[in-house]
């Protein structure tokens, strides 16, 4: 299929896919298995000028263009999506400063995430506050010059790892979700330290930690924006992550199906390859037509945001839902078609079941999605 | 530090497929990439160019389509290319080919340093670096797996040898061929592909150079083949199996006979 890309798309696209099959593939399997942040890879990754692409050219990027991060993250996840992840999570943590952050801002903190010498997180999840954001339990309260941060965020991608972070935290409770407040904290502050690297199922090559803040004091200058926009500047980020999120589940369910369709041309069973049986072409059939049409929504959301199109909840939930379903379904199918086999580790396949799984739970549940969905479909009829 | 780095252009593929009827490579349906070695003298520039600044210029003796293995070299950090393209230089052995890139080495001139991989992977002959030198009339260091250190005009470099390895000292200028076991060489880079997408690449033809006509192509390329043919595939073995007694015995056996 063609899907009309730009020169510069097409770059990405090649060039990811080469980092994919010569730097990810080979050590996909190792970091699966010790859990290490893969920073190897990240180090490629950011030579090849792949962080710049959703950073302005002003503070040293490519200039922002969420196709080509979405290009860039499927290629990556077709071979891991570990360690696409940790370079996904750096745009999720990123896009808050490039969208909001001021003009001191940008300069102080875009250049070393453009050329990728240093990783970004975004910390909103607690606890207590998964899909209900607004139950936020962590605090800034102002005092002259700085404001002190109290409270633990957990399940952060990159958490540990990362350099950068932006944290959401109440400014004034008293006003709910519009209480909240958005600020860039730097590892190393007095008071930021890090709790227990998580043991996940899968995406095992990217780090989950907490984060717990102590009378952590930042300077003031640290707030994005103002103060109470913490909850528009996350759902402004979210509009502009989730097709990257949708772009991971396309690249793990495109890995999957490439896996099972190498299997069933070399699997011999009663004399024949498993790939002339129709039970087995049937399944690759419908693999390969989910994964386009996946595709299909995935690119024309990336484009729609590119355009400067606004008001993309919508288009954007619907990705991330179906390409993560679409993610879940394909490699539980190829696992099948690889039989036995697939159920053991030493098979490449049972590891995109692991990762598919994530993209169905993060950045909003798929049960958030279709109320997002549902309810903007709702409010377009009764127009 | 200005360094020139010579590439070529080969078929990937390991075997090589050849036409019996007229001795030459089947190139059709085989994709076209910078010779493997060559990369490594590539990364080996790029890598003195980062430590010493100066400018690096690819260049390579090819057909037009060869014009892609150059923009690659410049995705990966090269400054400037140049292709040497002619009819007249068609047929060129590793003599000609060499006299022809020295005449085009000397038109770019003002270098400290020639870099290039130590053979081809389609010809394997490992002669045009060395006949670049020759005919340039500057020292050679061949197999070199490290470049130990540059200073006062001088290089010191460590050259692999079958057993253990040699340290060289040469005055620049001065040519090497490298090893595979002296880098690993990047991936491009995004910016470094968008300018080898738009960069401007020279060609040089027998006007521009001006060689001496015996000299090149066919007319100045003394090597003859012969005969050119795919070595039969290696058969397998034979294994032996069962008690080591027996084993030995058989072994034994088919010795004697292999050897009446």
């Amino acid at each position: 299929m063609d899907y009309l890309l730009t020169d510069e798309q097409k770059m990405v696209r090649e060039l990811a896919r080469k980092i994919a099959v010569e730097k990810i593939n080979p050590v996909a399997a190792k970091y699966d298995q010790s859990e290490e942040y893969p920073w190897e890879v990240i180090k490629v990754i950011a030579e090849a000028g792949l962080f710049g692409l959703f950073i302005p050219e002003a503070y040293g990027g490519m200039s922002v263009n969420v196709l080509s991060l979405c290009l860039a993250t499927e290629e990556l996840s077709r071979a891991c999506g570990g360690i696409a992840v940790c370079y996904a999570a750096s745009a999720l943590g990123t896009f808050p400063i490039v969208l909001f952050g001021n003009e001191e801002q940008k300069k102080k903190y875009l250049p070393d995430l453009a050329s990728g010498k240093k990783v970004a997180a975004f910390a909103i999840t607690e606890p207590e506050a998964g899909s209900d954001a607004s139950a936020i339990k962590t605090t800034a309260k102002k005092e002259g010059d700085h404001y002190i941060l109290n409270g633990l965020k957990h399940f952060i991608t990159n958490g540990g790892d990362a350099e950068t972070y932006v944290v959401v935290a109440m400014t004034d409770k008293t006003k709910g979700a519009r209480g909240a407040s958005a600020f860039i904290v730097e590892k190393g502050t007095p008071g930021f330290t890090f709790g227990k690297k998580e043991d996940k199922f899968g995406i095992r090559a990217s780090s989950t930690r907490e984060l717990i803040f102590t009378d952590c004091k930042i300077p003031k200058e640290n707030l994005l924006s103002k103060e109470g926009m913490g909850f528009i500047i996350t759902m402004k980020t979210f509009d502009m992550s989730r097709p990257g999120v949708a772009a991971q589940a396309l690249g793990i369910a495109q890995g999957a199906l490439d896996l099972a369709v190498k299997y069933a041309k070399e699997r011999q069973q009663f004399g024949k390859s498993i790939s002339s049986f129709q039970g087995i072409q049937w399944m690759i059939a419908d693999m390969a037509t989910e994964v386009e049409a996946a595709r299909a929504l995935v690119y024309s959301t990336a484009r729609m945001v590119d355009n400067g199109i606004t008001g993309v909840s919508k288009e954007s939930a619907m990705a991330k839902l179906f390409a993560s379903d679409t993610a879940m379904k394909v490699s539980l199918d190829a696992l099948q078609i690889f039989g036995g086999y697939g159920y053991m580790r030493d098979y490449p396949v049972e590891k995109y079941v692991r990762d598919a799984k994530i993209t169905q739970i993060y950045e909003g549940t798929n049960q958030i999605q279709r109320n997002i969905i549902a309810l903007q479909v709702i409010k377009e009829a009764a127009r | 530090m200005n360094i020139i780095v010579c590439i070529k252009q080969v078929p990937e593929t390991t075997e090589v497929r050849i036409n019996p009827e007229t001795n030459t490579l089947i190139r059709e349906g085989v994709k076209s990439i910078i010779n493997p070695f060559d990369m490594y003298a590539i990364e080996e520039s790029v890598r003195l160019k980062e430590k010493f600044g100066g400018k690096i210029t690819v260049i390579t003796m090819g057909p037009p389509q060869a014009e892609s293995a150059l923009r690659e070299a410049i995705s990966l950090g090269i400054d400037e290319a140049i292709l040497v393209c002619d009819r007249a230089f068609a047929g060129s052995d590793t003599w000609a080919t060499s006299y022809t890139l020295a005449g085009a080495i000397k038109k770019i001139g003002g270098f400290d340093l020639i870099i290039c991989g130590k053979q081809a992977s389609d010809g394997d002959t490992a002669q045009v670096g060395p006949g670049i030198s020759a005919h340039l009339d500057i020292p050679q260091v061949t197999y070199v797996k490290k470049i130990e250190e540059v200073k006062d005009g001088l290089m010191r470099v460590e050259r692999m040898m079958e057993e253990g390895f040699e340290i060289i000292e040469t005055p620049l200028p001065a040519l090497l061929t490298v090893v595979k076991e002296i880098n690993e060489p990047r991936l491009p880079s995004l910016k470094g592909m968008m300018r080898a997408k738009t960069a401007k690449i020279t060609v040089w033809t027998q006007k521009e150079l001006g060689l001496d006509p015996q000299g090149i192509g066919l007319c100045g390329s003394p090597t003859q083949v012969v005969k050119i043919f795919t070595p039969a595939q290696r058969k397998g073995g034979q294994i032996l199996t069962g008690e080591p007694q027996e084993v030995a015995g058989a072994l034994a056996e088919l010795l004697k006979s292999e050897l009446s």
